[in-house]
């Protein structure tokens, strides 16, 4: 039987409720609401009153090649960072299962990006992966031209992919520790018994019974991906160069605050936040089939 | 089948010492028991059998060949787990055969495998399921159908019917019993159960502290124990201990409070040494009775079949077991007696047997 702790009245449990449910809206569904009318309105860009246009910013923003672009731009983004943010995540942490030497090392300094702040991180890549100094600078002299994120689109993507992959590499890498730890050792022990060895045991013990958090980091990383990316963006190409690494949350602010088209940003933050609840529901209906609860 | 030769082996982790030197045989098709309270280093040999803790020290070879650096599944050994350690997300048959298909065995011969062990250990109704779905006995099957589809030179149990209810285990039991009877492969099983050890046993091995005490028969083990420990702790309930000092006609016992009578003892005289006495061996007299001990009763355990009565030997504790229907109240003397010939000695100093009627012709009783 389960416990159940029942209230005689139900205005006591609304009242417990009360809090939460202010909190949430004050700061989720009042803001998301605004953001839906903006979008739905032409602001002026002095303020004083607003016109009502229905559609009309959803046509104008979804008819600009810029936006498709921008669009491009996020997936291409949020892909590649996911999968070298989980893949080298899940083997520094499959490793660091296996006790090899030096694995309490990383345990404690993986864990130390996540802590650093987007802006702050942004700029010390930006120092690291500059073209005129440092170690590109090497690079650069061997190969004259090989690197340059100022002039090239496809360098710019590649370092703002480093450094959000990096910061959440050690985001990552906590969570897959904990999974693997959580699978009895005594399994793994059979599965060696049984003649498997250990690549084998990875694919076949291991990698099953840790796709819950396989599920969980793709739906939060991806999610991370297009609204976390922000920070980065803005200290390390400010969206260029050529709008090459306009993501959708940078050309949000980009359009709103400096090209002061608060209705359009409006538009733009809408289409956003559907193209994220749609990604996240096709990953529940289409790979969460594939996850082993225990 | 396949015979193990244990030579010397030694295991330590960092700095501490678990197991300090075992010498074993283990002869081909036996089953042995390897039986001693937790952290004697029982599990850690097996697991050192079966290649999943590396040897410090020493060899260990099976038939013949030094596996020492061998990995588990170049072996030949099969292992069941304590907790099974079934794969959570394969279904039953799946677990089954994981090490056939591990093994590159194609899918028809192998499902036809898995059934084969299936309607051995009647788990052919179980197959589709996964392990969440089955309870604790048939889990524990399934355990057994895993070690068993390698068809293994040798079975290596890691306690595994600690985890079932008494009844389960005693079922269990046999049937393991019955299965070695049949794939006629070695076993080595680890226990701390000494009725479990006993049962299933055609040898068994006592270890404590990362020693082994004594190899023998149960039968062995239970009616000459090697040492104290093995006195005390094979046998339920546990061998009484007299502390005692020799003297020229007996034993001087419990501080020089009783005496003894006990001919021939070979000890010197002034010998401090442990007179041991199995609860089974004791008869209940009257107080009077010549040569009796008076002892005052403390409690009685109803057993059905018969009865355990603890009585205080001048604060010793002491304990008997009868089949007589007797009920003395607590609180009550009573007289007890055994024959000289049941009496074990051994070292107060060392806990080794002191061998002292080895010569002697059984006495009739004192």
């Amino acid at each position: 039987m389960e416990k159940r702790v029942t209230f005689g009245r139900w205005t006591i449990g609304i009242l417990f409720a009360v809090p939460q449910l202010l909190l949430i809206f004050t700061f989720f569904y009042w803001p998301a609401g605004q953001a839906v009318y903006w979008s739905l309105t032409l602001q002026q860009p002095w303020g004083g009153g607003n016109i009502w246009v229905g559609l009309d910013n959803f046509r104008s923003i979804l008819a600009n090649a810029d936006y498709w672009n921008s669009i491009t731009a996020s997936m291409i983004f949020a892909g590649i960072s996911t999968g070298l943010a989980m893949v080298i995540a899940l083997v520094l942490a499959a490793l660091t299962d296996r006790q090899l030497a030096g694995s309490w090392l990383y345990r404690v300094v993986l864990i130390w990006p996540y802590g650093i702040a987007a802006p702050a991180l942004a700029l010390a890549f930006r120092f690291i992966l500059a073209p005129e100094a440092g170690f590109m600078a090497v690079v650069n002299r061997v190969w004259p031209g090989f690197w340059d994120p100022g002039l090239d689109g496809a360098d710019a993507m590649a370092s703002i992919i480093i450094a959000f992959s990096w910061k959440y590499v050690g985001y990552n890498f906590i969570f897959f520790l904990a999974a693997f730890q959580a699978i009895p050792r005594s399994l793994i022990e059979a599965a060696a018994m049984d003649g498997s060895g250990v690549l084998r045991r990875f694919w076949d013990i291991q990698f099953p019974l840790i796709t819950p958090t396989i599920f969980f980091l793709l739906v939060i990383n991806i999610t991370e991906s297009f609204q976390d990316s922000f920070g980065i963006v803005d200290i390390m190409t400010a969206g260029g160069p050529a709008n090459a690494t306009n993501l959708m949350v940078y050309k949000i602010y980009s359009d709103g605050f400096k090209g002061l088209d608060y209705s359009g940003a409006a538009a733009q933050s809408i289409i956003l936040m559907l193209l994220i609840v749609a990604l996240t529901i096709v990953q529940f209906r289409f790979i969460e089939r594939r996850v082993h609860y225990r | 089948m396949a015979s193990i030769t244990i030579r010397g082996v030694k295991k330590n982790y960092a700095k501490t010492q678990v197991v300090h030197g075992v010498d074993l045989d283990f002869a081909s098709g036996e089953f042995v028991v390897i039986l001693g309270p937790s952290g004697c280093g029982k599990s850690t040999l097996l697991r050192m059998i079966a290649g999943l803790e590396e040897i410090s020290d020493g060899t260990i070879a099976i038939d013949g060949t030094v596996v020492n650096k061998l990995e588990p599944r170049e072996r030949g050994c099969a292992m069941v787990f304590q907790n099974y350690a079934l794969y959570p997300h394969m279904s039953v048959a799946q677990n089954i055969g994981y090490s056939l298909k591990v093994a590159g065995v194609p899918p028809a011969e192998r499902a036809q495998r898995v059934q084969a062990v299936a309607r051995v250990l009647e788990l052919e109704h179980l197959l589709d399921r996964k392990p969440m779905a089955l309870s604790g006995g048939q889990r524990q099957r399934v355990a057994m159908g895993r070690a068993m589809i390698r068809e293994p030179k040798v079975f290596l149990f890691d306690e595994p019917l600690s985890n079932l209810d008494a009844k389960l285990r005693v079922q269990m039991r046999s049937e393991i019993r019955k299965l070695h009877r049949r794939l006629n492969a070695t076993s080595v099983f680890v226990t701390h159960d000494q009725v479990e050890a006993m049962t299933l046993a055609d040898r068994l091995v006592v270890m404590n502290g990362g020693r082994v005490e004594q190899v023998g028969t149960p039968a062995e083990v239970y009616s000459r124990p090697a040492s104290r420990f093995v006195a005390t702790f094979v046998g339920a309930p546990a061998m009484n201990m007299l502390e005692g000092t020799v003297t020229l006609d007996g034993l001087s016992l419990l501080g020089g409070n009783r005496k003894l009578n006990v001919s021939r003892t070979g000890l010197p005289v002034g010998a401090k040494v442990a007179a041991g006495i199995r609860p089974e061996a004791v008869r209940m007299v009257a107080p009077g009775a010549p040569g009796a001990l008076a002892a005052t009763v403390d409690l009685i355990e109803e057993l059905g079949a018969g009865r355990v009565i603890y009585v205080d030997l001048d604060g010793a504790p002491f304990s008997i077991v009868t089949s007589e229907t007797v009920h003395p109240e607590p609180g009550s003397t009573i007289g007890l007696q055994f024959a000289e010939t049941d009496l074990h000695f051994f070292s107060s100093k060392t806990g080794a047997r002191l061998d002292v009627f080895k010569a002697s012709v059984p006495e009739p009783a004192l």
